[in-house]
């Protein structure tokens, strides 16, 4: 693992693939969030929203892509996090982290950060900025 | 409609950063670090106590606004962004609060949309200004419908 000090634009940090997505680790969010809207966790609920199955929360993908930069803690923390719901997460998808620097300035590094899912679609984007202190 | 309500803001309240709550959300997703759940770690990090993730204020309360009711059901969140001075730190009391910073209504391909955006705030017993969060929820025509607002 590199030190985020060496890193350049255009590099990515070391991308991570989740488990498929399971109810119980959807049920486990609901409980440590607080976030127990049924459509989540229950499936007659989604259905009854429209949906085809549940879904998960959106703030468990953004809470997942945030640990990309949980290694670097030591070396500074994440300012500002800043996240587009793009697509809906099903059960037994299988979701990818991506975090690319874009651009660093002195202790502010940039990264474009997004999770994708198993078809390559984009379910979460937006950008992280990480300060160097 | 939700226009009246812009500019309303909570109560304040208190909210403790509390180490079991940590760990259970850390696990919650998928990101056990030490830095957030051992306290030996913790102790000998830079912050001299374990942190918590930074989507965790997720789990604080933020008092109420008056009269403010959005739909149980049927929102989609749309975005989501935090803003730090610095990580939130095991044990550490904040003060929080929402506040309503806009609404407004886009034609969609589904109807109208009404996009509500709110914003939460933290603050240390000094008043210091810890983190911010702003929300932007889209209620669509079919739910505003069903709930005659």
């Amino acid at each position: 693992m590199k030190n985020l000090v060496e890193i350049k634009p255009g590099e990515y940090l070391e991308e991570i693939t989740l488990n498929p997505v399971s109810r119980i680790e959807l049920i486990k969010y609901a409980g440590a969030s607080g976030d127990f809207n049924p459509i989540h966790t229950i499936d007659e609920e989604a259905e009854k929203a429209g949906l085809p199955g549940i879904i998960a929360h959106g703030m468990w993908t953004m809470g997942n892509l945030g640990k990309l930069f949980t290694p670097y803690y030591e070396e500074g923390f994440i300012r500002d996090y800043q996240i587009r719901f793009a697509g809906m997460v099903f059960l037994n998808d299988v979701l990818t982290l991506k975090a690319i620097l874009e651009e660093r300035n002195d202790e502010n590094l940039v990264f474009d950060v997004k999770v994708v899912n198993q078809d390559g679609k984009e379910v979460i984007k937006g950008k992280v900025r990480f300060v160097i202190d | 409609m939700y226009k009246r309500f812009i500019g309303k803001q909570s109560n304040k309240v208190k909210n403790t950063v509390e180490r079991g709550m940590v760990k259970r959300f850390s696990e919650a997703i998928c990101d056990p670090h030490p830095i957030f759940i051992d306290e030996e770690i913790g102790k000998n990090s830079k912050y001299g106590q374990n942190i918590a993730p930074p989507t965790f204020p997720r789990v604080f309360e933020y008092g109420e606004i008056e009269d403010l009711e959005l739909p149980q059901k049927g929102l989609i969140h749309g975005e989501e962004t935090y803003h730090y001075e610095r990580p939130l730190l095991v044990g550490e009391e904040l003060y929080c609060y929402s506040k309503v910073k806009n609404y407004f209504e886009k034609q969609g391909k589904n109807g109208l949309m009404g996009f509500f955006l709110l914003k939460r705030y933290g603050k240390d017993s000094e008043g210091n200004i810890i983190f911010t969060e702003e929300q932007t929820v889209i209620i669509t025509e079919a739910v505003r419908k069903a709930m005659s607002v």
